[in-house]
């Protein structure tokens, strides 16, 4: 890790009207770094995900995000096709529900090859070369290259959407509940792959998860959120071997124990 | 003529007001070649998909002095052209030819003629979906902004998919081409045969899709370069035998079945080209010198 914060974020805040997505949420991302963002259902997670990533524009705060070029900048001040162009080189971001962030009607090489091509890549040969072997990374067999996403299985569909976001090398990802919706052998599948791929790639993520299990796996750090405030925030291991908010306890009790 | 209805008639059907609206469009697709340019398209005596877009175009651009010339799929004499021709006939009074030469205006449905438009000449394409993008994002607002921002990458997918499920670019109409180096134009379904034709034209290009209500335009000798990858390269279709009326080749052939035994025979889609060549002499394999019986 560097002595620059790749993502910088000062009081963030979003507000649906009189209602409150999240409030003056502040914090430093560093490179390599994975932070978790945990807390129950409608806590203000993913309106915070989307703030940082340009989905939403928040209502008051700035984030500041560092180029490859070593200067910081602030997202809001971008121009818009500035973004765009970042959010497909620079960026990942992999939705809960992958129909999300794939195009479902063509086939998987064409979904992982689309960033490559909108960068300029205009060789087909290479393009299913680099486009194969991301296959081959996230555990897909290369004969299911020309299959359609509609007939993978639902862990399948998240890994490619995992290939499709990796393949132009980017710094920065963003996981909207990565495993949500997958059952347990296949989530154990994806996190193992995650960890791998984010080690290798030397990722930074901000991943939003309610599972506990997937933020100690995952990642260094994590927030805990809660009413839309970040009420707890320290390293994961810290933060779930010894819980200092009461709703940070109740939600560590509160994991199931089999 | 009834004095009594005078006053609501008008020169080539369209009223002054819209034919301005109209030209201003035009205007401005000319100034930017390929951006499709929105205006308020008017219902037509005929319905949607018979050419609402072009016939407009066609009226907005249309002087008396005009040589109207109307091709459906290269041909002068399928309803579509021949309707859209009398009714240019009954509403404007201009002359109407089908020779390609001669016409100051060709409205055209599917097909670019054969023979080398000149300077002067304006060629009306009929459109019905003028967006290249359309079929891989739905969202209007999304391939708006892909045009504005110059994404293109989506494009490259659909040809991607097409050699991944065919071995080769399968596209063979409605090919997208990028305009002068910037935006990815549709050039309606023509067969990809005609792409080269469009590039440095000297002739005008209009485009006018009526339902989606888009104008667009190549003026003359602009760029127009079909998309493709380094290691497939954009290709045209070739046919094996000549046309088999005026023996012509190297132009665009249409396949007519002749019986119900696999006979068939291969003939020029444009049929003001192909007589022309058999009024001068060219014969093809079927050709018929006798007299014809009726």
């Amino acid at each position: 890790m560097t002595d620059a914060p790749l993502l910088k974020v000062r009081d963030i805040s979003k507000f649906y009207g009189a209602r409150i997505g999240c409030r003056n949420v502040s914090f430093d991302l560093w490179p390599g770094e994975v932070l978790a963002i945990v807390g129950e259902s409608g806590s203000g997670k993913t309106t915070l995900l989307n703030c940082l990533a340009t989905r939403l524009s928040p209502s008051s705060g700035s984030v500041d995000y560092r180029m490859r070029d070593g200067k910081l900048c602030n997202l809001s001040r971008m121009s818009e096709a500035e973004r765009r162009f970042l959010m497909r080189t620079d960026w990942g971001f992999v939705h809960q529900n992958p129909a999300d962030g794939l195009r479902m009607a063509v086939s998987a090489g064409a979904n992982v090859g689309e960033r490559l091509m909108a960068v300029g890549e205009r060789h087909y040969g290479n393009i299913r070369a680099t486009a194969g072997n991301w296959l081959g990374r996230v555990e897909i067999g290369i004969d299911r290259i020309d299959d359609q996403p509609r007939d993978f299985s639902g862990g399948m569909r998240q890994r490619l959407q995992i290939a499709r976001n990796l393949v132009t090398a980017p710094r920065l990802v963003f996981m909207d509940e990565p495993t949500g919706g997958l059952d347990v052998s296949v989530q154990a599948r994806l996190l193992d792959l995650l960890r791998g791929l984010v080690q290798d790639l030397g990722l930074s993520a901000l991943i939003v998860t309610h599972d506990l299990a997937v933020a100690r796996l995952l990642s260094h750090r994590m927030m805990v959120m809660k009413d839309g405030v970040v009420i707890e925030q320290g390293l994961t291991d810290r933060v779930l071997d010894d819980p200092r908010e009461a709703y940070t306890q109740l939600l560590v009790s509160s994991i199931l124990q089999v | 003529m009834n004095t009594a209805n005078l006053a609501t008639y008008n020169f080539a059907y369209l009223d002054e007001q819209t034919k301005r609206m109209i030209r201003r469009a035009i205007l401005k697709a000319i100034a930017i070649p390929g951006y499709q340019v929105p205006f308020a398209s008017r219902e037509m005596p005929m319905p949607y998909g018979w050419g609402t877009g072009g016939v407009q175009v066609t009226a907005a651009i249309l002087g008396p002095d005009d040589v109207l010339k109307v091709i459906d799929q290269g041909a002068d004499d399928t309803t579509n052209a021949v309707s859209i021709r009398a009714f240019f006939q009954k509403v404007a009074s201009v002359a109407v030819t089908t020779r390609t030469g001669e016409a100051t205006i060709i409205q055209t449905r599917h097909r670019i003629p054969e023979e080398k438009l000149k300077p002067g000449q304006t060629l009306v394409y009929q459109v019905p979906i003028p967006e290249p993008l359309r079929f891989l994002e739905p969202r209007e607002t999304e391939t708006r902004k892909m045009h504005a921002l110059e994404e293109y990458g989506l494009m490259h997918v659909k040809l991607y998919e097409d050699i991944a499920r065919n071995g080769h670019i399968a596209t063979t109409y409605a090919y997208p081409v990028k305009v002068e180096g910037r935006y990815v134009m549709d050039p309606s379904p023509t067969p990809k045969f005609d792409n080269p034709k469009m590039h440095r034209s000297e002739a005008l290009q209009l485009f006018g899709a009526g339902r989606e209500k888009r104008i667009y335009a190549v003026p003359p000798h602009t760029e127009v370069v079909s998309l493709d990858f380094e290691d497939h390269p954009f290709e045209i279709q070739s046919f094996e035998n000549p046309c088999a009326l005026c023996g012509a080749e190297n132009v665009y052939l249409d396949e007519v079945v002749l019986d119900d035994k696999g006979g068939r025979m291969f003939v020029c889609s444009d049929t003001d080209h192909c007589e022309q060549r058999c009024a001068s002499g060219h014969r093809g394999s079927l050709a018929y010198d006798g007299e014809i019986v009726r």
